[in-house]
Parts: C-alpha cells; sequence; structure tokens
C-alpha cells in the first residue's frame, strides 16, 4: 500500500492476497510419473537454454543502446512456452504476445532471423517491419507475436476452427498474459471455442503484473483459472516456474483437443523478473520475503535439479547443452551484425499481394 | 442473364463460391438457419451445412477475429456484420491484425477475408442501423473497401472479392438490397477490384459517387438529358484505396465536378476524392468541386422528416447538378 492508499477503504478483498497464497492457490505440481524421454528432456532444456541466452544478450546489446525500440524479456518464464511448445509439430498453431521471444524460440523460430528482426536488419523474419513484440514465421506456424494485448484470442480460435472444419487433429495455442485475461476478447473467444468445441489451448502466462498493475488488482476472479467455469471447459492452474508441471498439464490440455474433446484454460503462474520493458524502473514493484522466494525460482534450476535426480540428464550433459545453445545465439549474433539495414523504399513492399 | 434484386445477386455471388471452393465459409449472427436479418445468406445454411454458414454469437470482436485466424490458415471466410453500425467492437480486429498482418510478416501470412455489412439509411433504422462506417476504415492501408450500386456489379464484385488474397470490407446499401434491380449473368465472372466504372457518357458535368447514390445520380441524369445536359457519371465501386487515375480523367472531362456521397460530408470518402482532384486537376477545372453528402451530425436520427433530410435523391442530385452545369 502506498502512503497516500493508507486509511482508505480497501478496494476488494484480494488486495491482501500476498503473493504467495495467490502463487499457492489450487496449483498443480509435476507429478513423479511424468513421461519424459531423454531426447524430450534434452531438447526441452536446450529449448529453455536458448530462451535464456537469446534474453541476455538482447538485454545486454540493449542496454548498449544498439537495439531500437523497446524490448520485453521473457527471460524467467521460460518452462512455460518451453513445457507447452514441447508437445506442437510445426503444423500446430500458436499465437503469441508482445513478450513474445520464448514462445517463438520454443516453436523452433529461427534464431538468426529473430534476432535479425530484433535488430531491425533486412534479413530479420518480417525484413525488418515487425522488430521484437511481431515476430511471425510461417513455417513453424507462428501466427505471430503481437503488440495488442489480447491480438492472440481471434486468430488461435480462428486457425482452430479451420483444424476442425478440416478434421485434422492440429491444434492451435493462445499464450497471453494476466493482463489480456481482462479484455473483451478473451470473454468472446474462451465463448466460442467452447460452444464449437475448437481444438485451442489457451494458456495465460500469469506473471503477476500487467505493465504495472498487480494481478491481485486488477482481476475480480482471484485466478484466471476458475473463469473456464464461465465457459464450460477445464481450467487448470500449474506452477509454470517448472517446466515439467507445465508439459503434463499442456499435454494433457493438447491430447484433448486432438481428440476434438474442445479447448482449455491454463492458467501459469510465474513471475515477471524483468520489467514490463528494458528501461522500466519497476517503482511499483519491490519482492521482499516470500514474493522475493518466488522471483528467485529459477526455472532453469528447477529442471536441471529435476532431470539429474530422475536419472534424465546428467551435470555434464546439461552443461554442454548450455555451451550449445551459448555457441548457437553467437552465431545470430554474429549472422545478425554481418546482415544489411533494410532499404527505406522497402517499407512499400507487402501491402498486398502482388 | 435473369432479372434479379442486389440481394438475389449477393446470394447469388456466395452460392457460386462456395460451391467452387470448400474453404468459403460464412459466419455471422443469425446467417445459418435464419438466413440472415436480410435474407443475404438464405439457402446456404441448408446447401452447405452447419459449418459452411456459421452462426455465431453476438460477438463482433471474435467474429472477426475467427475469420482473420481462419482465413490466415488457409480459409476463405466471409463474415457478415449484421448491420454496418455492429463493425465497430470489431474495428481492432479489422485495423491492427487483418489489415497489417502480411506487412508485418514478411508476406509469410496474409488474410484473404470479406467483411460483408450492410450499410446507410432510408429503412427508419435510426442511429446505430444507418451509418456510413467506410470512411472510418479509408485511411488504413491493407484495407480495401468496395460498395457496389447494381446488382452486376455487387456479384462480379463480391466474388473477386472472396478471391482476393488481402482482406475486404464490402459494404451492401441496404434500401438497395430490394430497391435495386438488373440484369446479372448466371455464370461466373468478377469485377476488378480497384477499379472504377464509368456509368455514363457525357461532356457537360461530371458525377463521381458510390453505392446505392450511383442509382439516384443516373436517375438525375436522364432528367438533365432532357434539357441537353450530359451528365459524366463515374461509380467508385472501390472506395479505398481510390482508382485515381478514373477519377482524375473523370474530373479533367467535364471540369465540373460533383461528388456525392451518403455519408456525412467531413472527412468521407469524398473529402479525399476532392483533394486528388485538386492535386492534379486544378487548371482544368472549370467550376470549384461540389460537394453533396449528408450533415456532419453524429448519426443519421429517426423521425421520418430527419431522415428524409439526411438521406440523398435523386431531386437533392439533380438541384446540385443543374447548378453546377448553370456555373
Amino acid at each position: 500500500m502506498t502512503q497516500k492508499a493508507k486509511g482508505m477503504p480497501k478496494l476488494f478483498a484480494s488486495v491482501d492476497t500476498s503473493v504467495k497464497e495467490l502463487v499457492d492457490l489450487e496449483i498443480r505440481t509435476a507429478t513423479d510419473t511424468a513421461e519424459l524421454t531423454k531426447d524430450k528432456a534434452k531438447s526441452m532444456y536446450k529449448s529453455m537454454e536458448d530462451i535464456r541466452n537469446f534474453e541476455e544478450n538482447v538485454k545486454r546489446f540493449f542496454t548498449a543502446g544498439e537495439i531500437p525500440g523497446f524490448v520485453h524479456l521473457y527471460a524467467g518464464e521460460e518452462a512455460i512456452a518451453v513445457g507447452v511448445c514441447a508437445h506442437l509439430s510445426d503444423e500446430d498453431y500458436i499465437t503469441s504476445t508482445h513478450r513474445g521471444h520464448g514462445h517463438c524460440i520454443a516453436k523452433g523460430g529461427d534464431l538468426k532471423g529473430m534476432m535479425a528482426e530484433i535488430f531491425g536488419k533486412a534479413t530479420g523474419l518480417c525484413k525488418g517491419k515487425g522488430g521484437s513484440m511481431h515476430i511471425a514465421d510461417m513455417d513453424k506456424g507462428i501466427l505471430g507475436a503481437n503488440g495488442m494485448v489480447g491480438g492472440g484470442f481471434g486468430l488461435a480460435t480462428g486457425a482452430a476452427m479451420r483444424n476442425k472444419y478440416k478434421k485434422t487433429d492440429r491444434v492451435a495455442v493462445c499464450f497471453f498474459g494476466d493482463g489480456a485475461a481482462n479484455e473483451g476478447v478473451f470473454h468472446e473467444c474462451l465463448n466460442m471455442a467452447s460452444i464449437w468445441k475448437l481444438p485451442v489451448i489457451f494458456v495465460c502466462e500469469n506473471n503477476l503484473f500487467a505493465e504495472s498493475t498487480p494481478q491481485w488488482y486488477s482481476s475480480a476472479s482471484r485466478t484466471i483459472a476458475e473463469r473456464a467455469a464461465a465457459y464450460n471447459m477445464p481450467g487448470v492452474r500449474v506452477n509454470g516456474k517448472d517446466v515439467v508441471a507445465v508439459y503434463e498439464v499442456a499435454g494433457e490440455a493438447i491430447e484433448r483437443a486432438r481428440r476434438g474433446e474442445g479447448p482449455t484454460l491454463i492458467e501459469c503462474v510465474t513471475y515477471r523478473n524483468h520489467g514490463h520493458f528494458e528501461g522500466d524502473e519497476q517503482s511499483y514493484k519491490a519482492p521482499s520475503g516470500e514474493e522475493k522466494e518466488w522471483a528467485e525460482v529459477d526455472p532453469l534450476e528447477v529442471f536441471r535439479q529435476y532431470a539429474i535426480e530422475n536419472g534424465l540428464l546428467t551435470e555434464e550433459e546439461l552443461d554442454q547443452l548450455r555451451e550449445e545453445s551459448v555457441r548457437d545465439i553467437e552465431e545470430a549474433i554474429e549472422f545478425t551484425k554481418e546482415s544489411p539495414e533494410p532499404s527505406p523504399e522497402s517499407l512499400y513492399q507487402d501491402v498486398f499481394a502482388d | 442473364m435473369a432479372v434479379m434484386s442486389f440481394i438475389e445477386a449477393i446470394n447469388l455471388a456466395m452460392k457460386e463460391e462456395m460451391e467452387r471452393d470448400e474453404n468459403v465459409f460464412i459466419l455471422g449472427e443469425d446467417v445459418g438457419k435464419k438466413g440472415g436479418v436480410f435474407k443475404a445468406t438464405q439457402g446456404l445454411y441448408e446447401q452447405f451445412g452447419e459449418w459452411r454458414v456459421l452462426d455465431t454469437p453476438l460477438a463482433e470482436s471474435a467474429i472477426a477475429g475467427v475469420a482473420i485466424g481462419a482465413a490466415m490458415v488457409g480459409m476463405r471466410p466471409i463474415a457478415e456484420m449484421q448491420f454496418a453500425d455492429f463493425i465497430l467492437p470489431a474495428v481492432n480486429q479489422i485495423v491492427s491484425e487483418a489489415a497489417k498482418i502480411r506487412y508485418r510478416s514478411n508476406n509469410d501470412w496474409s488474410c484473404p477475408l470479406v467483411v460483408r455489412a450492410p450499410y446507410g439509411g432510408g429503412i427508419h433504422g435510426a442511429l446505430y442501423h444507418s451509418q456510413s462506417v467506410e470512411a472510418l476504415f479509408a485511411n488504413t492501408p491493407g484495407l480495401k473497401i468496395v460498395i457496389p450500386s447494381t446488382p452486376y456489379d455487387a456479384k462480379g464484385l463480391l466474388k473477386a472479392s472472396i478471391r482476393d488474397e488481402d482482406p475486404v470490407l464490402f459494404f451492401e446499401h441496404k434500401r438497395a438490397y430490394r430497391l435495386i434491380k438488373g440484369e446479372v449473368p448466371l455464370d461466373d465472372y468478377v469485377l476488378p477490384i480497384g477499379k472504377a466504372d464509368v456509368k455514363r457518357e457525357g461532356d457537360d458535368i461530371t458525377v463521381i459517387t458510390y453505392g446505392l447514390c450511383v442509382n439516384y445520380a443516373l436517375q438525375a441524369a436522364e432528367r438533365l438529358h432532357d434539357d441537353g445536359i450530359e451528365a459524366h457519371i463515374l461509380d467508385l465501386r472501390t472506395v479505398y484505396p481510390l482508382d485515381k487515375e478514373a477519377i482524375i480523367e473523370a474530373a479533367s472531362r467535364t471540369g465540373k465536378v460533383l461528388l456525392v456521397t451518403e455519408d456525412n460530408k467531413e472527412g468521407s470518402i469524398m473529402s479525399e476524392v476532392a483533394a486528388i482532384i485538386s492535386e492534379n486537376c486544378l487548371f482544368d477545372l472549370d467550376a470549384p468541386i461540389m460537394r453533396l453528402a449528408g450533415p456532419d451530425v453524429p448519426a443519421m436520427p429517426y423521425a421520418p422528416t430527419m431522415e428524409r433530410f439526411f438521406m440523398i435523391n435523386p431531386e437533392k442530385i439533380e438541384r446540385a447538378m443543374r447548378e453546377l452545369a448553370a456555373f
């Protein structure tokens, strides 16, 4: 509570909810019987490392003033994108958000093309027109990151509608944040997806902050997942820092969608370690106590521990994957630095089909 | 060839395209079992089934959004907005997603979508069932806006819109639905999007307009013809992006230009047409550009007296044409 608010009536009851309580509320954690093969574990850990390294480098270059515009970093939320996308093929679709680097990497987006796009280069996935917030890649089924909050709901539901009409078992995944859950189109699309039993999975990344507004202030429901009841679809809350837990929950939802049984709402609870954008002073956020403890849980470390304890991967293997990832990101940076800038006139291209 | 009403031509265009391409489907409020509130989709549910003539909840944002998503992955959706006024909740989807997806995705994704909506007044629909909304979208590159005037044009332009690789807003004047009848070929044809059409040749004055007003302008032109004044009438057909070449040619031909729209005047399609003429034809003009448009009030009022005052009709156009001819 700020000084100003002292003595004022509470806006609503959930203001007093601690982060710890909120995180623990009816949350699914990993079971002991998660079906993870060694290869799957490898590719998932590599993907998490790729996201982490990619973001750390973006942060470094942004701070050095080498990236134009602004960036929203995904580091710390890796378990969600990776846990979900581990079930998807290039034939499945995803929609992403303004904080979208992680989804695109987890879905197999080309690291070089992504990095070049963020630097505004002609070799970027969108030829420099999109930048950080609008990475799209048709070959990988990435319908696009999106600078409009809630922009993915319609696109994912529409892609799922096509999948149902064509009688395929492809699914569409809509990643969105706790902030987007309060947009009107959330309601319209969840309702529509449910009445038509569309193969779409709505994955809410609840990092507890919509820009500067905490979830416990802006949502009348204590959880996002419980809203699923209103749409007659399963709603599951899962530890979003535990990639195995996300993998299990997403797997059930995706299988359900592939079987034609309709959509699921998954709320992955995590924490936004970075500012809303890089350079955000975050005066609204000073984690201490249990909030700090939750913030400091590192999904990469959680998975390393799990993989070692369960005999999936050795420490050496994990370190090797980390090194591989560092090399891949270095290559992407090198590619980006060598890439030309787009010609100013190319802004006239791709308005319409030729 | 058959004589049919404007709305029958719309219905036929959709039927033919749905028979031709199984990716074409319709979604909207009451479009299925009911066949649409104006009956534009009548019979299609019975012929093509519920998944191709999809009744939606009342959720315009999702109707547009779902159509856009489906279009991106290979479908050819026709999203019906029950009234053009109801498109407003869907503006974000149309402007932020449909119009920009090709541009922002390296030409990877495209959005071959048609949004159909009945616009215009004259049926006592009052504020939210009478508006002309085309100008709201007419500074959004990435969109095309088509407004047909005749049954022949409606069929050919709608078929072209469905086949177009980019998003098209297709506005149909609801008063034209049953009022305007004409010859329509029963075979397959398309008309070019982005091209205006000369509906009448003349050398004395030029009238540039679109939609229902084209019919009124043609009626007025016949009355002037009896007095030896020949009007040249250009039907814009596509109001965005505009066919600049055709506008310049039509304006230069007579040097006297009347621009007619039912939309309110300031910031209308005709503001842009006037600007094009000013930039290109100043020295060919023999009179100031004249505009006849709806009054600048928030929306179409309800009472028949006020609605009549608002609406364009052949008499209003005739008066303006005579004034211009005498200049």
